[in-house]
């Protein structure tokens, strides 16, 4: 579903994806870890369209289709789907409109009718209730006053609403307390699906107690030093990541 | 998103969309100003002598007036001997007695302008009285504010019926000498609205006037009266909107509002003059002075405006807080695009005990555009336990454009609470993001974040108006993407 060949990117003059190779097939789910400054969250980002990075080599295919050639929003429409490590916040502006907005984009561009109002909201009622969030962030601003737990909560939210075939989750599990991290946990899992793929970049071996991944990849430097099935993810939290740095080396 | 311009600039080109010209023959003065020019104006209208005597003085003391220079706008001098004051439509009898008698071709420019003249139309409802350059064509709704004793008119009208009105409350609120741009006005406004809402009543609709300056070279000058006796409540709404011309337009009209004992008046403003074009070449220059007095106990007025269009603004809606507990209000969204400038903002004169004000102010700059905000909060030293509060708002689009805001405080009485607030930001490249990540155009983002910006103003307007006005905005914007 996603290949990455070779890729580089830099951002202000600085080089930090140096050659990124990556394939995910659609039913998987890949876990990205790494220390931090590795370029995990620039890899999230650029695959997602973000602008402020240059990109200066590699190729990335979607679904046969040369990512990197689309718009943002029309890599969104194509099934891709970020979930933000900071979900900014934006006063004024209704979470729930913002959301039924991006779903009729969505369906607009694969040729569906827009939902109307009531089937929306049905729709989110349900989601909600599924993800254990109260009713009063129907009417409040995309992620205005949100705690950093409830923004969280809310990026996956729209992820279950948008369906999406290939979710990148950047450090999701950041800042969540247990409970929430199981909610978040159960939406995720509740997404997986033979058809789609799920990418979580993430610190912590915590987070794939409870998502389960098919392969774990080490990123350091710009590169992916290391990749191996989930008991890689149980050495890296024994051994430390210096453990894998000093093992290329050796 | 900044790294792409051509994009940025190929949106923002946005044309106006209310530029055409009605060909109408018009019964014009030949440009220039004197007192005979004055002493025309008022004969036209056939208006008594207290009121030429008015227009007079007004006109001499304007003479020894200056223009005023300390507003943050830039133009070229106005030669004001080279402007006509005076414009009509040429009507077959004087004034039309209902709509089948306006001239087919001002419906039409109503139509396109997507006004409602008609009582089955969009805004059903809402009573017009349309000002087409200087003189009222029609106005609508008159019966059932008769019946509820409510007077809505034009100025000229009210002059001829209710002289006794005008006498006692014309220039009370805003002197006839009081700047340069009212005194000017003073002495030649043409014609206007007027309201009076008797004590004790609720006006039952909203009153609505449509502004529109057609004919070239002609400044207008309106100039609205409103009243609200005892108890009596009054929601107007003003909406302007100019053709295409090349040659930049003087308007400078007045605003008086009047609010007695316990009396509400709430006073929208959709303004959507012609701007200029993506140039600068063109557009109104709006000179107004809007002014309200809560001349009684618990009073309030409550100014709400969203300002889109003209090549220059320059307008403080104001509130004069008198009367004991009286409360003023001032909401307002200014866009300024292209080389557009606005020097708006308020002023809210504390003179009784216990008067509350609330200033929100949300400047939005784009393009080349200057946008300042400028408010005055002035608490006397009568105004035992009055309260402020001030919230000033900037958002900038793109790197070329500026805000600045200049608040303005004189606090004398030490029981006084004043707040100030102010924010500045670009819209953000993360908002940006963030919604273009969700499979959002870049339009429909901006359009989306600006508007959640505003959406404190907009709360404030009649429901109907604030959906005209947020459709205004975007196309004021659209694609101003920073």
């Amino acid at each position: 579903m996603l290949k990455i060949e070779n890729l580089t990117a830099r951002v202000a003059g600085k080089d930090i994806l140096n050659g990124i190779d990556l394939s995910i097939n659609a039913g998987e789910v890949h876990a990205i870890m790494g220390p931090n400054g590795s370029g995990k969250s620039t890899l999230a980002q650029v695959l997602a369209g973000r602008e402020d990075y240059e990109i200066t080599g590699g190729r990335v295919t979607f679904d046969g289709q040369d990512l990197l050639a689309l718009k943002p929003e029309e890599r969104a429409r194509a099934g891709l789907f970020l979930g933000f490590q900071y979900p900014v916040e934006i006063p004024g502006v209704n979470n729930v409109y913002l959301l039924k907005a991006a779903l009729n984009a969505k369906r607009k561009a694969a040729g569906l009718p827009e939902v109307d109002a009531y089937e929306f909201l049905a729709l989110i009622k349900q989601k909600m209730k599924f993800m254990e969030m109260s009713e009063t962030f129907l009417t409040r601003g995309v992620n205005e006053g949100f705690s950093g737990g409830e923004k969280k909560r809310n990026e996956i939210l729209q992820m279950l609403v948008l369906e999406p075939k290939l979710a990148i989750l950047d450090e999701t599990d950041s800042g969540l307390d247990i409970d929430a991290l199981k909610i978040v946990a159960k939406g995720v899992n509740s997404l997986r699906d033979p058809k789609r793929a799920v990418v979580l970049v993430t610190h912590y071996q915590r987070l794939l107690d409870y998502i389960v991944p098919d392969q774990v990849h080490v990123l350091s430097g710009g590169r992916i030093l290391k990749s191996g099935d989930k008991s890689l993810a149980f050495e890296l939290e024994e051994r430390g990541y210096d453990w894998v740095k000093a093992s290329r080396v050796a | 998103m900044a790294s792409k311009p051509s994009e940025v600039e190929a949106l923002i080109g946005q044309k106006y969309r209310h530029g055409f010209v009605t060909d109408i023959e018009s019964d014009s003065l030949p440009p220039g100003l004197n007192e005979d020019v004055v002493a025309a104006i008022s004969r036209k209208k056939n208006e008594p002598q207290f009121l030429l005597d008015w227009r007079l003085e007004a006109y001499r003391h304007w003479q020894t007036m200056q223009e005023p220079t300390w507003a943050h706008v830039h133009y070229k001098p106005i030669d004001y001997q080279d402007i006509s004051y005076y414009s009509a439509p040429r009507a077959p009898v004087n004034a039309p007695k209902s709509l089948d008698e306006v001239d087919p071709k001002l419906l039409a420019t109503y139509a396109k302008l997507g006004i409602p003249l008609h009582e089955r139309a969009r805004l059903a409802g809402v009573a017009v009285d349309a000002v087409f350059d200087s003189v009222s064509v029609a106005t609508t709704f008159k019966d059932k504010l008769a019946k509820a004793g409510v007077i809505f008119c034009s100025f000229s009208e009210a002059v001829h019926n209710h002289p006794e009105l005008i006498e006692q409350y014309l220039g009370s609120v805003v002197p006839a000498g009081d700047n340069f741009f009212a005194a000017l006005n003073s002495a030649v406004f043409s014609d206007g609205s007027f309201v009076y809402v008797p004590r004790g009543v609720r006006c039952p609709m909203e009153l609505s006037t449509y502004f529109r300056i057609n004919a070239a070279k002609t400044g207008q000058f309106e100039r609205t009266l409103i009243i609200a006796a005892e108890g009596a409540t009054v929601s107007y709404l003003e909406g302007c909107t100019a053709p295409m011309r090349d040659e930049n337009q003087l308007h400078a009209a007045v605003v008086e509002l009047v609010a007695l004992d316990d009396a509400t008046i709430k006073y929208s403003t959709v303004q959507n003059w012609y701007p200029g074009d993506e140039n600068g070449i063109g557009g109104i220059y709006n000179f107004v002075t809007k002014r309200g007095e809560c001349r009684g106990r618990n009073a309030k007025i409550s100014w709400t405006q969203v300002e889109t269009g003209s090549a220059i603004t320059w307008k403080y809606p104001s509130c004069v807080l008198k009367g004991e507990g009286s409360i003023g209000e001032f909401y307002s969204v200014a866009v300024a695009n292209h080389y557009q400038q606005a020097d708006t903002g308020t002023k809210m004169i504390h003179v009784g005990r216990n008067t509350k004000s609330t200033i929100v102010s949300k400047g939005i700059s784009a393009g080349h555009a200057e946008n300042t905000y400028r408010g005055q909060v002035k608490i006397l030293p009568s105004a035992e336990g009055a309260r402020n509060f001030t919230q000033c708002d900037s958002l900038l689009m793109g790197g070329a454009c500026a805000a600045h805001t200049f608040p303005y405080m004189e606090v004398k009485n030490p029981t006084a609470t004043v707040e100030h607030e102010a924010s500045t930001s670009k819209i953000g490249e993360d908002q940006l993001f963030y919604c273009l990540q969700r499979g959002i155009t870049a339009e429909d983002a901006v359009n989306m974040i600006v508007s959640g910006f505003c959406k404190v103003v907009f709360k404030e307007l009649p429901m109907e108006f604030a959906v005209e006005a947020q459709n205004l905005l975007c196309v004021s914007l659209e694609g101003s993407v920073g």
